[in-house]
């Protein structure tokens, strides 16, 4: 049972804040997400948590406990870095009973040289091993118990890894970036096996990332952060269709949402969809909801840059009219066909229209408003 | 309370609880302590106080001593010892420096330009590095024996009588700074070879494309130029280490004759702990410690500088 | 090297070896004449001419007589002790201090180090007067306190570990910290295993220093009993039996020989050693 409340954490080094007010609670039990680019405070909140690092004021709370005055030791926490951090000198096997030795060892058997001779030592230690062999076994590392890990490919050090974290029940689970140091095709891979080890254990997983298509795929919610602020937590399809700051609508999806802004867009000659409000400057759309129709008077027109046919689906980069910006639309292989150089009108679908104020605030039209209570 | 209160407030307790939790501050200071007392109780008093006996009087067993101001500097720069040991350290310097330098590059030019015998070349130019000073001043005490020593009896065998090389005004420095050179070669070896080492493999490739395939060519327009920053951390060092020259003075020749080979060190160690004058010693020590600092601080720059060079 | 006369490169690979020989030999020579005068008769060593390995062999007389007449067991034994004490000494306070520079922040922190950096610029001998001073005081000359206790701290030290434990990454530290690692357990579990060779490098320094040294020993030292190599080879010359050839040569070999033998062992490790700790 570890659900965990940030109440108004803040935190700056010198004069930049990198953690800006932060309030948040994160279930029992779920997958959540920390996302954004490089540099918003996400990896800090997590060190936060962790004890890694103390804030400079709020305050944590885990499983109705503060735990500020803890040590990381004492959280109950695990973490997984993104480098891994495996201890080099020490076999597979010593990387991932090192957690359990220093909890149940006593301080005389954990001291050098006379540690090991001391009694009691060779029951606790028989239990270890026993754990340790079937963290491993879960994890599909059994057979790499005696190497170092520098004998290991990165998939493997990052089981490893896993397994150093798991094999003690921690009630958190931290993850830094974990995925980020291999392979595309090995990262599908090891998001997958992630997916199935929060099933299986049902702890608490806090998971941090810059890119946005892990946090969808695998979270149960998704804490959104730029700049060391949290600008929005839902989960995954909510921050997609339902955004209430244009920065989570750009950082969510890909390709990124196509955003013009009103003055553009009537400088083009179109008129603006209905029902967009007085206070709106920026009109945002998916690719999927944009279709292609023939050049018109009143809409926005545009010039097929390019073509990207993924298969399954085509997207077409279209120039406006005037040269200046660009709109991503996704079509279907079978609905048109195009080539670079044709001239297309876009038909925007009204009910997928996102607005946003001068502030990338959203603006609600009164049924959006509805849908949304 | 206003908000901004409270918000202070809750600052102020984040702050207490981080030290109390973390206690980094308080662990911080206890890892480093014995280090620090030991760095105040046997480096800066003792540097301090060597500074302060140079302004006494003292000499080692009396019980006073006062406070004679610059007397001991000026004692020292009118004492035609003090500038024959300073002006031998220097010419002792100027032999070795360019010796040790010279010599070490051509022996590490020679031994990374190809892989024969390599690692028993590098071997053998090192040992001398590691051994021991002392007795090896003893063994060439006597290859410089004036009749049985190896020199004079390979002179003699070509026709040349040799001189009695430690014993001799005109030949005793140079004597030293030959052993000097045997000992440092090595060093110097193992630093330019390293220097090699860095030197990528393109800029040859590059060199010989742009025409510059000779062995001399390669050496002129890479190699030399590559070195150069090494090269000048070996000249410092070895100025270093020319300053510190002791041992073998002390093994060999004593200073003498009449003070031919008398070197900074030396006489520092002879006026304090022979003759007992530690005020003197003390002054000496100022100036020997000014050289050497000067010296250790030019190669510092030059690390710093070939750190940013790459 | 672009071979279009092998002629040359032949004539090349020739020189190289000419010189070489010639300069090795010079470093060698010490060496060679050493051993040699040590298996030679004192009448043979006289002799008008010179032969490298003796007609008469008198090696075990001349060794027999360096051990006997001077303790030269001892040396070694003392120097053994000597260097191993500076050495444990030297790691038990420069590898918490070197840690904390490294990883720990706590205010003060980079005061402290510009003070090590300022010891670097202090040559040893120059604190010679007051470390003699001080040891008086508290009458600790003439004893292995007086060779050990000046060297206790190393700047030089405490900087080159620092360096090292630096480039370990922080995150293995906070790994560490969440397996419920102390901060003692963290330097001997983690940092101390991750940076051997750079303690092996510091050993070797610090041992090669300190076996050799003998500015130090001279003014600390004045019984036999408790010098170390350097100075004892020095006691032994102006002994007695000292006084002859053979057996001065055969107890300069015995002197000369441990770290050389050990230097021919790890011959990879020395040199890296050495030459790793004067670039940092």
């Amino acid at each position: 049972m570890a659900e965990i409340e940030l109440r108004h954490i803040e935190k700056s080094y010198g004069e930049t804040a990198v953690v800006k007010d932060v309030s948040l609670s994160i279930r029992d039990g779920e997958f959540l997400t920390l996302v954004g680019p490089s540099g918003c405070g996400k990896s800090t909140l997590l060190r936060i948590i962790a004890g890694l690092e103390a804030q400079d004021s709020g305050e944590v709370v885990v499983a109705g406990r503060c735990v500020d005055d803890k040590r990381p030791k004492e959280r109950d926490v695990a973490m997984v870095f993104q480098s891994y951090a495996l201890y080099p000198h020490l076999s597979v096997f010593d990387n991932v009973a090192l957690p359990l030795r220093t909890r149940r060892l006593s301080f005389a058997q954990r001291l050098p040289f006379v540690g090991r001779a001391l009694p009691g030592r060779g029951g606790i230690e028989k239990a270890i091993r026993a754990e340790v062999e079937q963290a491993a076994s879960m994890l599909d590392i059994a057979h790499l118990l005696h190497r170092k890990p520098g004998q290991l490919s990165g998939g493997q050090r990052q089981r490893v890894a896993l397994g150093r974290a798991m094999v003690r029940h921690p009630a958190v689970f931290l993850m830094d970036e974990p995925l980020s140091n291999l392979d595309a095709k090995l990262r599908v891979q090891m998001r997958a096996e992630i997916i199935a080890l929060h099933r299986r254990l049902g702890v608490t997983f806090v998971y941090v990332t810059h890119d946005q298509a892990e946090a969808m795929t695998m979270s149960d919610r998704v804490a959104v952060m730029t700049a060391g602020e949290l600008l929005q937590v839902g989960q995954p399809e909510q921050l997609y269709r339902d955004p209430q700051d244009l920065r989570v609508a750009e950082m969510i999806g890909s390709p990124k949402i196509n955003v013009v802004s009103c003055d553009h867009w009537m400088s083009l000659g179109a008129s603006l969809p209905p029902g967009v409000d007085g206070n709106t400057t920026h009109l945002a759309f998916r690719p999927e909801a944009v279709g292609i129709a023939a050049p018109g008077d009143r809409r926005l027109n545009g010039v097929v840059t390019s073509v990207e046919n993924l298969g399954s689906d085509i997207f077409l980069n279209v120039a406006l009219a005037d040269g200046c910006g660009a709109v991503v639309v996704r079509t279907h292989p079978d609905v048109s066909r195009s080539e670079p150089g044709r001239p297309v009108g876009l038909q925007i679908d009204p009910a997928c229209l996102l607005q946003f104020d001068g502030a990338g605030m959203r603006l609600r039209q009164a049924d959006q408003v509805e849908a949304a209570a | 309370m206003t908000t901004l209160d409270q918000d202070r407030e809750r600052r102020v307790d984040a702050k207490t609880s981080f030290a109390k939790r973390s206690g980094e501050h308080g662990l911080g200071w206890l890892a480093v302590s014995p280090a620090l007392l030991l760095l105040i109780g046997l480096l800066f008093g003792p540097a301090a106080a060597v500074v302060l006996f140079s302004l006494t009087d003292w000499q080692l067993g009396s019980f006073t001593f006062h406070f004679i101001g610059v007397a001991n500097f000026r004692a020292l720069f009118t004492d035609p010892t003090f500038w024959k040991a300073l002006t031998n350290t220097l010419v002792y310097a100027g032999i070795v420096v360019p010796g040790t330098v010279l010599l070490g590059l051509v022996v590490a030019l020679l031994i990374e330009a190809s892989p024969g015998l390599r690692g028993f070349y590098r071997a053998a130019h090192f040992l001398p590095v590691m051994s021991t000073m002392s007795a090896m001043a003893i063994v060439w005490g006597t290859m410089l024996h004036p009749t049985i020593g190896l020199v004079n009896r390979a002179l003699g065998a070509v026709g040349i009588s040799g001189v009695n090389w430690l014993r001799d005004e005109r030949t005793a420095l140079l004597a030293l700074a030959l052993i000097g050179i045997w000992q440092g070669l090595g060093f110097a070896m193992v630093l330019f070879v390293s220097g090699l080492k860095a030197v990528p493999q393109q800029l040859y490739d590059a060199a010989a494309i742009d025409g510059a395939d000779g062995v001399l060519d390669r050496l002129r327009f890479v190699t030399l130029p590559m070195l150069g920053p090494v090269t000048m951390f070996v000249v410092i060092l070895t100025a270093k280490r020319s300053f510190e020259v002791f041992d073998s003075v002390r093994v060999l020749t004593q200073g003498g004759p009449n003070y031919a080979s008398e070197v900074l060190l030396h006489r520092l160690y002879t006026e304090s702990f022979d003759f007992l004058r530690m005020g003197y010693g003390a002054a000496l020590t100022v100036i020997y410690l000014a050289i050497i600092v000067l010296l250790t601080l030019t190669q510092a720059r030059l690390l710093e500088r070939r750190v940013h060079y790459s | 090297m672009i071979a279009r006369f092998p002629d040359r490169r032949f004539a090349g690979r020739v020189a190289r070896h000419a010189i070489l020989i010639l300069t090795a030999a010079f470093a060698l020579l010490p060496f060679v004449w050493m051993v040699s005068l040590s298996l030679k008769p004192p009448e043979e060593i006289f002799q008008a001419d010179f032969h490298l390995w003796p007609t008469a062999f008198h090696g075990v007389e001349n060794y027999r007589v360096a051990l006997t007449a001077a303790p030269m067991f001892r040396f070694l034994l003392n120097g053994l002790l000597v260097c191993t004490a500076i050495f444990a000494l030297q790691l038990l306070v420069c590898i918490p201090c070197a840690y904390a520079l490294a990883k720990l922040r706590f205010r003060g922190r980079d005061t402290l180090f510009s003070a090590v950096l300022v010891g670097l610029l202090l040559p040893p001998q120059a604190l010679a007067i007051p470390h003699f001073v001080l040891l008086n005081v508290f009458g600790l000359l003439d004893s292995y306190a007086a060779l050990i206790l000046p060297w206790v701290i190393s700047t030089f030290g405490i900087f080159l570990l620092r360096q090292f434990f630096r480039s370990i990454p922080d995150e293995i530290i906070h790994a560490a910290r969440l397996d419920g690692l102390g901060e003692f357990e963290i330097i001997w579990r983690i940092m101390i295993p991750m940076t051997t060779p750079a303690l092996a490098a510091f050993g070797i320094f610090s041992i090669v220093a300190h076996w050799n040294d003998l500015f130090w020993p001279l003014i600390a030292v004045r019984s036999a009993e408790i010098s170390t190599p350097a100075l004892g080879i020095l006691l032994f010359r102006d002994d007695e039996a000292g006084q002859f050839l053979g057996p001065l040569m055969a107890g300069a070999v015995i002197i000369v020989a441990p770290l050389l033998v050990a230097f021919l062992i790890a011959q990879r490790r020395f040199i890296d050693g050495l030459a790793v700790t004067t670039m940092k």
